[in-house]
């Protein structure tokens, strides 16, 4: 067990706050899924063409949806990485509500109760009263709840389900979505295309600054679950938002997917953040594509902590596209028995004086398989352009590995590039020196695991750096063998 | 006086190669002892043995605490009943910081001697500790870096010094404490040395060097020489003088 206390003095008030109950059960319990004898398992046209029916959408988007459907069927599996052939389109669930209201309900209150109480549980409602500015909670294939603080709907920001996004805000979606990540991409973003649903839009209007961020929390509860929330964020000239997205589900010993799409437009001298803490259950494919495209004197920032699912692939994409843009990706990853966390970053840059900067830890565990993989290309046009990439590698025992796999090209003189790779094992001297002041093994251990995590969580919110510790915690509790 | 720490036959093998090789020693309540010998004698790993190094083998002997048998005890357990290894070479853990570092383990030692006691504030710690590294002369942010990281060879002696300072062990064994500090420095350590533990009854401190140096400004109660894996000599201040002179090729 890891004194959470000893984080810092601020940590010692959120002990009691807002994620400290979170436990095992809390995240792997599964609610009364009735509503999903309704649904049926696999992937068709007809399925297709129900889902866009169901939401009364345009015509272009079911065009688009059946033409992604196409392209599916097309595009193999990826021939790299971690191998999908377990993986059976067949058994997933690709599109169930467990609740029929569509936006989401306005209010708490009106949430199902056996819906509501999983939020709960994740403390949800309790985070958007002390530290959010406004959230948006899905469950299974739809949004449930969603709001946003009255004085950021008078600046004009929006931050709407998806789904409804479409039909209130049709032109502005048209004009974005899935031009960051076209369905032609890879066989997950031509699946994301087909069949997506829920998920978050937000737009910030030119020159407004958000200061609390914004959360989408996204649950799965059935088994066999198949999730394609579709996360569009528009950041006008000067705007500056932080959104936080957060996801779990339960257990079933059974394959669950979840393949979302995050879209990212930050416009010029915009500043965005997202930060992400996934804790998908470890029979999930997480195969998630995120990117952004970022103008002229942009900040994107990418910070995530990947500590859930059996076979993740993710690697966050900026491209800078404009002179003197910036990105700034931070990752985590916890590979524990049974999982292989594939995670990295994809850069391109392509404006002149554009720098990026890539920091990535993960550890390795119980025969957990973490691996970097990272794409950084550096375009003729992106004079004096400057990336530095620094990943750290953590094996905790003699069963776990670690790989790194860099890929970078550099297509002019003037670019500085910089990479450095370190692996690291739990070292029996450190553990030694710890416990000679009385602390146990196991906290020794988790104590150094978090130092090694520490200069990416604390660029989470005090809130979310607690839950990201107590999620570490969890992992580690298995003692090391 | 009674008996603190208590060495019989101890027997001690790291990978098959026997380094101790039947070692006795004896330290009461009250005493400082110094323990003394070439490079490679043994006196590292007998410190490291006492502490529960995972790494060596007892083969033989034992090792007895308060007349208690800590053979089989984890490092954390002995050091919740007051065993303190100042070390020769402290580890660096980056990402944790200092005070951190040392509050978990104040909790945790708080929590073994006074388990009703709810564990100490942030705050209180803090003040505590800046009082103890104000006596130290160290400068304040030394806490809030990260533990040993970048210190001087110095500073991580200073640092252990403080830790042994704030945890308040019953026996200290002080693994080269001496080496690689300034005079100055020395002098801040070995008054604290004193203060911590001489100056408190019932404690027990158990010096290895392998210089004299430190005995001008820590006089001990007795002398032990170490050498081949056995302490071959035992006696009084004026033993540390005759090495001095003569140095241990003699004995």
């Amino acid at each position: 067990m890891i004194d959470p206390t000893v984080k810092s003095e601020a940590g010692t008030k959120s002990e009691k706050g807002i994620f400290a109950r979170l436990n095992r059960d809390t995240l792997d319990h599964s609610d009364p899924s009735d509503y999903m004898e309704k649904f049926k398992k696999g992937i068709s046209p007809q399925l297709v063409a129900h889902i866009s029916k169901d939401k009364e959408e345009p015509e272009w988007m079911l065009h688009q949806r059946m033409k992604a459907y196409e392209n599916f069927t097309r595009i193999p599996l990826p021939n790299w990485g971690p191998n999908l052939e377990a993986l059976n389109f067949d058994e997933i669930c690709f599109f169930a509500k467990a609740a029929d209201k569509k936006g989401g309900y306005e209010s708490w209150d009106k949430v199902p109760a056996y819906i509501k109480n999983t939020f709960d549980r994740l403390g949800i409602p309790e985070a958007e009263k002390k530290v959010l500015a406004g959230v948006g909670a899905q469950y299974e294939s739809e949004v449930i709840y969603h709001s946003l603080e009255n004085e950021l709907k008078e600046q004009g920001v929006l931050f709407l389900d998806m789904d409804l996004a479409l039909q209130k805000h049709h032109d502005l979606v048209q004009k974005y979505f899935m031009k960051c990540v076209p369905a032609t991409d890879h066989k997950f973003s031509a699946l994301h295309g087909a069949v997506w649903s829920g998920g978050t839009f937000l737009y910030v209007p030119s020159g407004v600054k958000v200061k609390k961020p914004l959360q989408a929390y996204f649950r799965m509860n059935a088994m066999n679950m198949g999730q394609f929330e579709h996360t569009l964020i528009i950041v006008e000239e000067g705007a500056e938002a932080h959104y936080i997205e957060g996801c779990s589900a339960p257990k079933y010993g059974s394959n669950a997917l979840h393949a979302g799409c995050v879209e990212v437009f930050v416009s010029k001298g915009a500043k965005f953040r997202y930060s992400s803490v996934e804790n998908w259950s470890k029979d999930t494919y997480n195969l998630n594509t995120k990117r952004a495209i970022i103008e002229e004197g942009g900040t994107m920032e990418w910070v995530g902590g990947n500590m859930g699912s059996g076979v993740t692939m993710l690697y966050p994409c900026s491209i800078l596209k404009g002179r003197n843009a910036r990105a700034d990706h931070l990752g985590i990853a916890f590979a524990n028995a049974g999982q292989i966390q594939d995670t990295g970053a994809r850069v391109l840059h392509l404006g002149e004086n554009t720098g990026s900067k890539i920091t990535m830890k993960s550890i390795s565990k119980g025969g957990g398989h973490s691996i970097y993989r990272s794409d950084i290309r550096i375009a003729k046009t992106a004079k004096n352009a400057i990336s530095q990439i620094e990943c750290d590698a953590l094996i905790l025992d003699p069963i776990s590995v670690s790989d790194t796999f860099p890929n970078i090209k550099v297509d002019n003189n003037s670019a500085t590039v910089s990479h450095e790779a370190r692996v690291g094992r739990l070292n029996e001297e450190d553990i030694f020196y710890l416990t000679s002041r009385g602390i146990e093994k196991a906290q020794a251990e988790a104590m150094i695991v978090n130092g090694f995590i520490s200069p990416i969580v604390r660029e989470l919110p005090l809130e979310y750096a607690v839950e990201m510790n107590r999620l570490i915690e969890l992992e580690m509790e298995n003692s090391i063998g | 006086m009674t008996q603190l720490l208590e060495i019989k036959d101890l027997e001690v093998a790291i990978d098959n190669k026997t380094i101790l090789k039947g070692v006795n020693l004896t330290i009461k309540e009250g005493e400082v002892h110094t323990l003394m010998g070439p490079n490679g004698s043994g006196k590292s790993t007998l410190s490291n043995v006492i502490m529960g190094h995972p790494k060596y083998q007892v083969t033989s002997g034992d090792i007895l605490y308060k007349g208690k048998n800590i053979l089989k005890m984890e490092p954390h357990e002995r050091a919740l009943i007051g065993i303190f290894l100042a070390f020769q070479y402290p580890k660096e853990i980056t990402g944790v910081t200092l005070e951190e570092f040392l509050l978990a383990a104040y909790r945790a030692k708080q929590a073994h001697t006074d388990p009703d006691k709810p564990p100490i504030l942030v705050f209180r710690f803090k003040k505590m500790l800046r009082e103890v590294m104000a006596e130290f002369k160290m400068p304040e942010d030394f806490a809030e870096r990260f533990l040993n990281h970048g210190f001087s060879g110095g500073e991580k002696k200073k640092a252990e010094a403080l830790q042994m300072a704030v945890l308040q062990p019953t026996l200290a064994i002080m693994d080269e404490t001496d080496s690689g500090l300034d005079v100055d420095a020395l002098k801040t350590i070995t008054a604290n040395i004193d203060k911590v533990m001489r100056k408190r009854e019932k404690t027990g401190v158990l010096l290895v060097t392998h210089y004299q140096r430190i005995l001008k400004h820590l006089e001990p109660d007795y002398v032990h020489v170490m050498k081949n894996g056995r302490i071959i000599k035992s006696g009084g201040p004026e033993l540390a003088h005759e090495l001095e002179e003569k140095g241990y090729e003699h004995l």
